[in-house]
């Protein structure tokens, strides 16, 4: 099914996506990866807020090339998830809904998503130049030192995703690739 | 003796890392298209053709294709009767790095040190390799590899025993094991023989030849055939949603090795495989 989804998303809006939807993401979306993440997690340990709420709110894993004179942006795919698994099952509990990368997840953040009403959508990785048309927007509010790992706050239209891992756990990666093996 | 001003490699080093970032190479595009044609999968067949689209609009704006674009890898023959003039030719290589991807808009991906992990904001280093070759040209070839792909790579120190089929079973064994992670579908460097670091290099030197090409040993040909067909059974499909277009090729190298021994290295890349290459 296509879907038009727009952000923030509901713990309830989460749980109504299925694995196998085809959505159009609008509105903002944070990009976060290794770095940020690392340093989100362990700033909230000395009792540091996030830069930003994350109730309802989307991370986009990914670090953007840098924009020309005129461009929003540079390319900017999605990075590889599972790095990111260290952190997104504490993320899902404060209050993050939707996370866009590409690759596997592991079983914790699955469980996770489950327990609290999150999905995971993929973007095509490799597809930074075409991606980067869909964002309309883009603004680094936070870790500026970390230049391309830094937070940035885009606003998207059109961003094309699929589902791959739902509410209930269901995976995209297993259930369709066993369809072409061989 | 010719001499050679290292300037002029700087200039050529800094083009290179920019074309190779925006400029699908065209062994690549076309195996993507073929893909594209013969895929069984809608999802997969729609990707295939983002990914198409992708490569024209990068190549159109001047734009990175991935917006990872790499460490820089460099290979570099320099003929013995060159005579470099004009400075040192690592800080050469490594101001046409810092060049390319500064005046280029291209991502700074590299850190000082695997542990501090600052940024060194000119994706310097890069990584060079150095032979000694003869004749009087210097011949060069760039290769930014991301690390999505590069993540996926494996060392397996095999025995003699486990032979041909062996090292068939393993390459398998890693192009499954990467399975979504390194943006499928994906290009495969092998090598076999050596030792442990050798093998490794083999590995990302069979990454800069050509999809599609052939080894020129008929039994490292065979197994090259073997395993596209074999990977693309996998099921893994674009993007790793499933489809039959697992790899858009897998290429092996191969060097002589220690009695005791049967080195391989399977180095993992992805369909935003880049290369950029040049004589001087
Ligand atoms: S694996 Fe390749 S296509 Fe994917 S993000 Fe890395 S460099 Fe880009």
């Amino acid at each position: 099914m296509e879907i038009v989804l727009n952000t923030p998303i509901t713990r309830e809006k989460a749980r109504e996506l299925k694995a196998g939807d085809i959505v159009k993401i609008n509105g903002v979306i944070y990009t976060a990866r290794d770095a940020a993440h690392k340093r989100m997690l362990e700033n909230l340990e000395k009792g540091i807020d996030l830069p930003f709420d994350i109730k309802n709110q989307t991370i986009y894993f990914a670090g953007p090339s840098p924009a020309k004179e005129g461009e929003v942006i540079g390319s900017v795919g999605p990075t590889t998830s599972y790095r990111m698994d260290k952190y997104s099952p504490k993320t899902i509990e404060l209050g993050l809904t939707c996370m866009i990368g590409k690759g596997s997840r592991d079983v914790l953040v699955i469980e996770a998503m489950k327990k609290y009403g999150a999905v995971y959508i993929g973007a095509v990785g490799g597809a930074g130049a075409l991606l980067s048309t869909c964002v309309k927007s883009c603004e680094v509010i936070a870790y500026n030192d970390l230049g391309s790992e830094a937070i940035h706050k885009l606003e998207v239209e059109n961003f094309p995703g699929i589902v791959i891992i739902d509410s209930e756990g269901n995976n995209l990666y297993e259930t369709e690739v066993q369809k072409y093996r061989k | 003796m010719r001499e050679v001003n290292v300037a002029l490699i700087s200039e050529a080093i800094k083009e290179m890392c920019i074309e190779a970032n925006c400029c699908l190479n065209e062994d690549i595009y076309s195996a993507i298209e073929n893909a594209e044609k013969n895929e069984q999968s809608e999802i997969g067949k729609n990707i295939l053709s983002q990914l198409i689209e992708n490569a024209k609009l990068a190549k159109c704006k001047n734009k990175p294709i991935c917006q990872d674009t790499g460490m820089a890898v460099v290979f570099i023959e320099v003929g013995q009767d060159v005579h470099l003039v004009g400075g040192s030719l690592t800080e050469a290589i490594n101001e046409g790095v810092r060049r390319g991807y500064v005046d280029g808009y291209l991502r700074k991906s590299v850190v000082k040190d695997p542990l501090i992990r600052e940024n060194t904001k000119d994706n310097t280093p890069a990584i060079i390799h150095y032979d000694i070759v003869e004749g009087d040209k210097i011949h060069i070839e760039v290769a930014p590899k991301g690390f999505g792909s590069e993540n996926m790579s494996k060392v397996y120190m095999l025995k003699p025993a486990d032979g041909v089929e062996g090292v068939k079973n393993a390459i398998i064994d890693c192009i499954k094991s990467a399975g979504p992670n390194p943006c499928p579908p994906m290009v495969v460097g092998v090598g076999i023989g050596g030792n442990f670091e050798m093998c490794a290099k083999l590995a990302k030197k069979a990454l800069l030849r050509k999809v599609g090409s052939k080894s020129e040993k008929a039994h490292i040909a065979e197994i090259e055939e073997e395993i596209f067909k074999r990977a693309n059974n996998l099921g893994i499909g674009p993007q790793g949603l499933g489809g039959n277009t697992t790899i858009l090729g897998v290429n092996i190298e191969s060097f002589a090795t220690h009695i005791a021994g049967l080195p391989l290295a399977v180095n993992i890349s992805c369909h935003v495989t880049r290369h950029s290459e040049r004589y001087i």
